[in-house]
């Protein structure tokens, strides 16, 4: 086995191993009762927000692509699988939640994916500034289109219209416009939440580690030679692009199905550029780093609710104070140096930082 | 314009055809063929009725000062540029409205003038890169990893080290691309061009940067390329040691024109061509 292979096998291995301990440790916790309500009602949302980092990270880390619009596939994903498991609930009588919530979940990331296609397609022709505008015009459409969207359930039929007069009396509303998705049946569980992060994970890293994986990565790195290898350019941007929002589609169900209501400005720009935060303090590329920044982020402002009033100023100084250290040349060799035997104990010859990353 | 004025004073040496093609690729459909090409960029004729044919086996040159138009030639054959005349046949196949991925896919392969390796991948990853159209499977067989995935990547982890060997770089295959020596980024960038399995090579200034010993020995495998993959091969190089030594056809372009083509000999004892690099003589200016 060659180098580069086994310090990517011990990096895959380490991101698995870390989140399967976590979740052993966290549901034990639950079991014994030992966890906080807090923290407990943070769980979902943080399987969901690194579900959004790792795919986030595989647009901007990975096909080296801003996408400011991420959120907007959250949204998609969050009112297809209320709509979805309201749907099957209520015009099927479907009792059973978890394949309920499968289907939600199955529901959103294709919703989700078809929006990436739409959006796509003439956006991934632009390059740089222009893509990040396009994509965040993108998230902004799609909150305004569910601000005017009413979807209800009415004697077994689903009846979808922009306008609310058009809903008959009596029906049940599932998507209110601005009121958002309404009285949904919080079905999602900490279990499933689980299974969709390491579902993500693995296809994140089998697709880095794949030859379209390959092809991605060598667009980011150089277009003309890339296209000059015969990669078509534009196919590769796309799959990238639309696996991440199949893959945010599935958050953002599994995220609406965690409350009572979703509204539509649950999901703006501010949340996009928050998984944006939690990318690149991750680092670029980085699978490991967005899940650990995702959920660190995610919890901090909760801890940091004894600060009240000055919560976003303490969580905007951590944020900065971190970017700096990750990024200063001594901390860093001063962090190598401290990693540097426990490279030694995998048997790796060299310290130096050759495929580690993705 | 001067530049315009001046070329059309300048005398051309009467050619026979377009050909410069070695006697033993005579019989074989030229790997490529140009025809009356040209491209204009807002009025300026960056290259001009640039007629060009190459054998199968042929290793050629195109030389000229700076300026002149070589890689603007390179970009016009690789689809990077569209011309706005004559036409660019790869194996005989017409690249009109190709772009540079379909013409690539036709046999044509390149390197860069400033080289352009993908930095942040390893050597062999960058090899890899250039087998992906040889050796295939689908994104879902390896989200997967179905059995397809393993046994083709074993083979493309086992025809890259092959191809890496042609310059003893095969112990570098987990080095990232970027860190290595000015030299073997040169080195690397022509096996990743040969992964693809081209019919026609085009090395953009493949000895710039390196010392003499490393330009003999590149000479060398350049040679051994050609004889190995039976493919022909296109150069723009300035140490002129190299064009001479290997090259059995030089084609001379000046102010996007072509001024001179021949073989060696020929090139080096023309007179138009000699003017071209140094300019005339202070008496015979006179």
């Amino acid at each position: 086995m060659t180098r580069a292979k086994r310090n990517r096998l011990i990096y895959n291995c380490v991101t698995f191993a870390v989140v399967i301990i976590a979740f052993i440790v966290l549901q034990s916790m639950i079991e014994n009762k030992t966890i906080t309500r807090a923290l407990k009602g943070q769980l979902i949302p943080i399987c969901c927000w690194i579900v959004m980092a790792v795919s986030l990270n595989l647009v901007i880390g990975i096909s080296g692509e801003l996408s400011l619009g991420h959120a907007g596939f959250m949204s998609v994903g969050a009112f297809t699988g209320a709509v979805i498991s309201g749907w099957l609930l209520n015009a099927h009588g479907m009792e059973n939640e978890t394949l309920r919530l499968v289907l939600a979940i199955v529901g959103g990331g294709i919703a989700a994916g078809i929006a990436g296609v739409v959006i796509g397609i003439p956006v991934l022709r632009l390059r740089g500034d222009y893509l990040a505008i396009v994509t965040l015009a993108f998230g902004e459409i799609i909150r305004n289109l569910v601000n005017v969207t009413y979807i209800a359930v009415a004697d077994g039929h689903l009846v979808f219209s922009f306008l609310k007069k058009n809903v008959p009396e009596g029906a049940r509303m599932l998507v209110d416009g601005a009121s958002g998705a309404v009285k949904i049946s919080k079905i999602s569980t900490f279990t499933m939440g689980f299974i969709l992060v390491l579902f993500t994970l693995i296809v994140v890293l089998n697709l880095i580690n794949s030859r379209s994986g390959r092809a991605i990565k060598a667009i980011r790195d150089n277009r003309i030679a890339a296209e000059s290898m015969g990669v078509p350019v534009t196919k590769y941007k796309m799959m990238a692009f639309v696996t991440a929002a199949v893959l945010a589609g599935m958050a953002g169900a599994l995220y609406g199905l965690n409350s009572s209501t979703v509204v539509p400005s649950q999901f703006t720009f501010n949340q996009s550029i928050n998984v944006l935060v939690f990318v690149v303090l991750g680092g670029l590329g980085n699978v490991l780093g967005s899940v650990i920044s995702a959920t660190l982020l995610t919890v901090l402002p909760e801890v940091l609710r004894a600060f009240a009033d000055y919560r976003m100023l303490v969580y905007a100084v951590v944020l900065i104070l971190v970017m700096i250290f990750t990024n200063n040349p001594t901390i860093r060799s001063f962090a190598d140096r401290l990693i540097a035997p426990v490279k030694k104990l995998f048997g790796g010859k060299h310290s130096d930082k050759g495929g580690a990353q993705a | 314009m001067t530049a315009v004025k001046r070329h059309s004073t300048t005398k051309m040496v009467p050619v026979p055809s377009h050909s410069i093609v070695p006697e033993r690729d005579l019989g074989q459909q030229p790997v490529l063929e140009t025809n009356h090409l040209g491209i204009e960029f807002g009025g300026l004729k960056a290259v001009e009725d640039f007629n060009l044919t190459i054998g199968k086996t042929e290793i050629a040159g195109l030389i000229g000062p700076n300026g002149a138009g070589k890689t603007t030639v390179f970009n016009l054959i690789t689809k990077v540029y569209e011309p706005t005349n004559g036409t660019v046949l790869i194996n005989g196949k017409d690249t009109k409205g190709m772009n540079i991925v379909q013409a690539s896919r036709l046999g044509i392969a390149r390197t860069f003038q400033n080289i352009r390796l993908f930095s942040n991948m390893t050597v062999e990853d960058n090899v890899r890169i250039g087998l992906h159209n040889q050796i295939r499977y689908s994104m879902m067989e390896g989200i997967l990893r179905l059995p397809r995935y393993w046994t083709k990547e074993k083979k493309m982890h086992r025809e890259a080290l092959d191809l890496l060997s042609i310059f003893d770089m095969q112990d570098l295959a987990d080095v990232q691309a970027g860190s290595l020596p000015y030299g073997a980024q040169r080195r690397l960038e022509i096996v990743r061009a040969l992964a693809t399995n081209p019919s026609l090579l085009l090395l953009d200034e493949p000895a710039a940067g390196m010392n003499p010993h490393e330009t003999e020995e590149l000479m060398e495998n350049i040679i051994k390329i050609r004889d190995q993959f039976q493919i022909a091969i296109l150069l723009i190089e300035h140490d002129m040691n190299l064009v001479m030594g290997i090259c059995e056809g030089i084609c001379v372009l000046n102010y996007g024109k072509i001024i001179a083509k021949g073989t060696a000999d020929d090139i080096q004892n023309n007179p138009v061509v000699v003017e071209a690099y140094l300019g005339k003589r202070k008496e015979e200016a006179k």
